[in-house]
């Protein structure tokens, strides 16, 4: 299964195991990772699963749609040009090893 | 003196979320939560969407892995049904027999679909849509059948006639108002759906109502409408409201007045009872009327505003409500409540299917209504949130930039 590795705000680092056709946040909240809230369960509908996407998997990923967008303009922490809702990266063989920055706050 | 107990009656969105955040608020006493359902807190929104069409499956809906409670000391009682309150000494009863002490109690109980009061409404083929066994039952009678009736043009019910049509039923869809989503949404965002839904072939009889269900061979075979007609049908679907569970309230003694009566705290008049969620009636923020809100977002940031009051972090409760509703290929979100409203301004272009209506009452701002244009609902947000003014005439001038004008790039 793809590995995902999340670095939390302060540093430290988790890895976890996400099966194929899974997104992001799912793996995220069925291992417990903090920092990930997801609330509207991955509707793109609450900007509460953002995540930096490390170089170089950020171009491995469907580009942004309009809903994603909107959402990302409103996220806590800053914007920045590798954001994304992590409700919308499913992941597949080629996001193994995966690298993800969690925001300081979702909320 | 140990750490408090907090129980929490009902495992639902706004039951499991006051758990979780009292947790990542660092309370470390004793919290219990009953649910009436078997299964493991789960998210409700997708089973009218894409849990019906097999998109997505059943532990997918999990709100958290089911280990998630033990590693967090919270103590889950699913499929246990709360008998009674006990407000003098502060503990619950549940059905078993099992009775839990509580410094804290948390009412989380939700709501439940509205019951037509027809005869034949306890026939197969007559159901309803609010729990995961709801859903399962439909998806397994979904295919095979021809011709759906859907009782109620709300969100549920437009949702499910969008999915229905896709496996090729006949769906006709009965409305006691004169639109689709009356009571939540402008006339020009109602026209729109209803145009939406009958262009993909669905049906609509608006002011008229079911009066009689139609027996088949074992099984439904048709409905008659208040205005005398006929129609088939070896499926129906009433999605026509919901009714607060406010029944262990009242038997507690505690004001209920379509919902568990609270305060801008949350609490009702016994100060170690909160209520929170589709259950709970609540004053507005905005201009102190009562309410009762039926969403996600309104459970979880309530459930949020308890457990920061629980933690020691006194709030009121003041979050801008907000609602979304995935309806075939178009997407309706809502920013705050737009009942009521004298005026409304019509952003983007109506016939391209991307645009947003913005209601104000009396030159202020009530909400807006955006369909396929998640831009605008996010300024909408925001606006409401940070009690921005919006003009008419800002509103009406397209070249106008309400996006950075509500995120306070621009005055």
């Amino acid at each position: 299964m793809p590995k995902i590795t999340f670095i939390h705000a302060n540093g430290a680092q988790e890895t976890v195991e996400v099966e194929a056709g899974n997104n992001v946040m799912q793996g995220a909240i069925a291992h417990r990772v903090r920092g990930i809230l997801a609330e509207c369960g991955g509707a793109a509908m609450c900007a509460t699963c953002h995540v930096y996407v490390d170089e170089p998997f950020a171009a491995r990923f469907p580009r942004i749609t309009d809903a994603e967008d909107a959402m990302l303009d409103s996220t806590v922490c800053e914007r920045k040009a590798t954001s994304r809702l992590s409700c919308q990266l499913v992941i597949g063989s080629e996001h193994d090893g995966l690298v993800v920055t969690l925001p300081a706050q979702q909320i | 003196m140990g750490q408090p107990s907090v129980v929490i009656v009902g495992a639902g969105q706004g039951g499991f979320q006051v758990a979780a955040s009292l947790r990542d608020e660092g309370f470390g006493g004793r919290i219990v939560m009953v649910g009436e359902e078997p299964p493991h807190p789960y998210q409700r929104p997708p089973l009218s969407k894409t849990y019906l069409i097999g998109k997505t499956s059943a532990d997918a809906l999990l709100l958290r892995p089911r280990d998630y409670f033990a590693a967090q000391d919270i103590e889950l009682r699913c499929g246990e049904r709360v008998a009674f309150i006990d407000r003098a000494h502060q503990k619950i009863g549940v059905a078993s027999g099992l009775e839990i002490a509580y410094d804290h109690l948390v009412l989380a109980t939700g709501a439940r679909p509205r019951t037509l009061d027809v005869p034949g409404e306890t026939q197969d083929g007559v159901l309803s849509l609010r729990t995961l066994a709801d859903a399962d039952r439909l998806r397994a009678q979904l295919r095979g059948v021809q011709d759906i009736v859907v009782v109620g043009a709300g969100f549920i019910g437009l949702e499910f006639a969008a999915i229905a049509r896709q496996f090729g039923a006949r769906v006709h869809i009965i409305e006691i108002a004169d639109r689709p989503m009356a009571r939540a949404v402008s006339a020009e965002t109602a026209h729109f759906f209803c145009s939406a839904h009958q262009a993909q072939g669905t049906q609509f009889s608006f002011a008229t109502h079911l009066t009689n269900i139609i027996a088949g061979a074992g099984r439904v075979a048709g409905v008659e409408t208040g205005d005398g007609r006929q129609l088939r049908a070896d499926l129906i679907v009433v999605g026509a409201g919901a009714t607060p569970n406010t029944e262990l309230a009242s038997a507690a003694g505690l004001a209920v007045l379509n919902g568990v009566v609270v305060d801008e705290n949350l609490l009702t008049e016994d100060p170690a009872i909160s209520a929170i969620g589709d259950c709970a009636n609540f004053p507005s923020s905005v201009d102190g009327r009562r309410q009762r809100l039926e969403s996600v977002q309104n459970a979880v940031d309530q459930a949020r505003c308890v457990a920061a009051r629980l933690a020691g972090f006194a709030a009121r409760f003041d979050k801008t409500p907000w609602f979304w509703s995935d309806q075939g290929d178009h997407r309706l979100q809502i920013a705050g409540i737009t009942a009521g409203y004298d005026t409304s301004i019509v952003r983007g272009d109506i016939l391209t299917g991307r645009f947003s209506v913005f209601c104000f009452r009396r030159g202020t701002l009530l909400g807006v209504e955006s369909v396929n244009r998640p831009a605008d609902h996010m300024a909408g947000r925001k606006l409401l949130t940070h009690k921005l003014p919006l003009t008419h005439e800002q509103a009406a001038d397209g070249a106008f930039d309400i996006s950075s004008y509500a995120a306070g790039r621009m005055h």
